[in-house]
């Protein structure tokens, strides 16, 4: 049994979206990691991971992330997060990425966030 | 848990191969929706028991290569609480050694992991590690 995640992105003005489908473990987030670089070396600073159809998180994906996290604040870049689930957000404030990355409910709001 | 009756219970045991810990989460869900958990509890859990997986995966280095799970919904007459065990016959850790991760300190450090029994413990409502020589098990509960 193998939960593959696919992975969409829109490069819009100043922002990049990426939607992720399914769940985020170890292979889910070096997927995420590769494509934040590449829109990094796009020259991309604002970054929103739409994890809409995401519904299960784990402690290694996130580990991951925390990478790109780190990777956006030496570039000077955000990196947030919208349509979480509960579980997730909840998640995501045990571990206090929240003081790091922006958590909103939709895309919208993420949109407008980054690029205030 | 004295004076709790088992209304329910299921045991489980799954190879320690890549995503088995879905399979444990399917197991868990399924008893905390038999229960009528919420939506937000069942998916607690269900995150709960893939994190305590992970981590008997990642760390027990048990011959067996198996993790042994039992799931019992507990109460008196109606389901009251959820609790799972988690155990592998792996080599067993210090549970007073592990250091609460921070996660500012993470992002200067090599290694971003190990947070996986403080999302556990952030998740339920009650956590109990035992640990030794013939291996680890972890008791966690949640309230219905």
């Amino acid at each position: 049994m193998t939960e593959t995640l696919k992975l969409t992105v829109d490069r819009r003005d100043r922002v990049a979206i990426v939607y992720t489908e399914g769940y985020i473990n170890n292979q889910g987030g070096e997927e995420i990691a590769k494509v934040a670089y590449e829109l990094i070396g796009e020259g991309y600073r604002n970054l929103l991971l739409n994890l809409a159809g995401t519904k299960i998180v784990n402690s290694i994906g996130i580990s991951i992330l925390i990478e790109v996290i780190e990777k956006m604040l030496e570039v000077e870049g955000r990196l947030a997060f919208c349509n979480l689930t509960p579980t997730i957000e909840k998640t995501f404030h045990i571990m206090g990425l929240a003081q790091y990355a922006g958590i909103y409910r939709d895309e919208p709001a993420a949109v407008d966030g980054l690029k205030t | 848990m004295t004076g709790d009756a088992v209304l329910r219970e299921v045991t489980l045991t799954l190879p320690m191969s890549p995503d088995m810990e879905v399979a444990a989460s399917k197991t868990a869900s399924a008893m905390a929706e038999f229960m009528r958990m919420s939506p937000e509890k069942v998916d607690e859990v269900r995150l709960a028991v893939v994190e305590a997986c992970i981590n008997a995966f990642e760390h027990s280095h048990a011959r067996d290569h198996k993790v042994h799970l039992t799931f019992a919904v507990l109460g008196h007459g109606q389901p009251e609480k959820l609790e799972i065990k988690v155990h592998d016959t792996g080599v067993g850790f210090l549970v007073d050694s592990l250091e609460e991760p921070v996660l500012a300190d993470k992002l200067r450090a090599a290694r971003k992991r190990g947070w996986g029994l403080k999302i556990i413990r952030g998740l339920m409502d009650e956590v109990e590690i035992a640990s030794g020589s013939s291996g680890t098990t972890v008791v966690m509960r949640k309230l219905r």
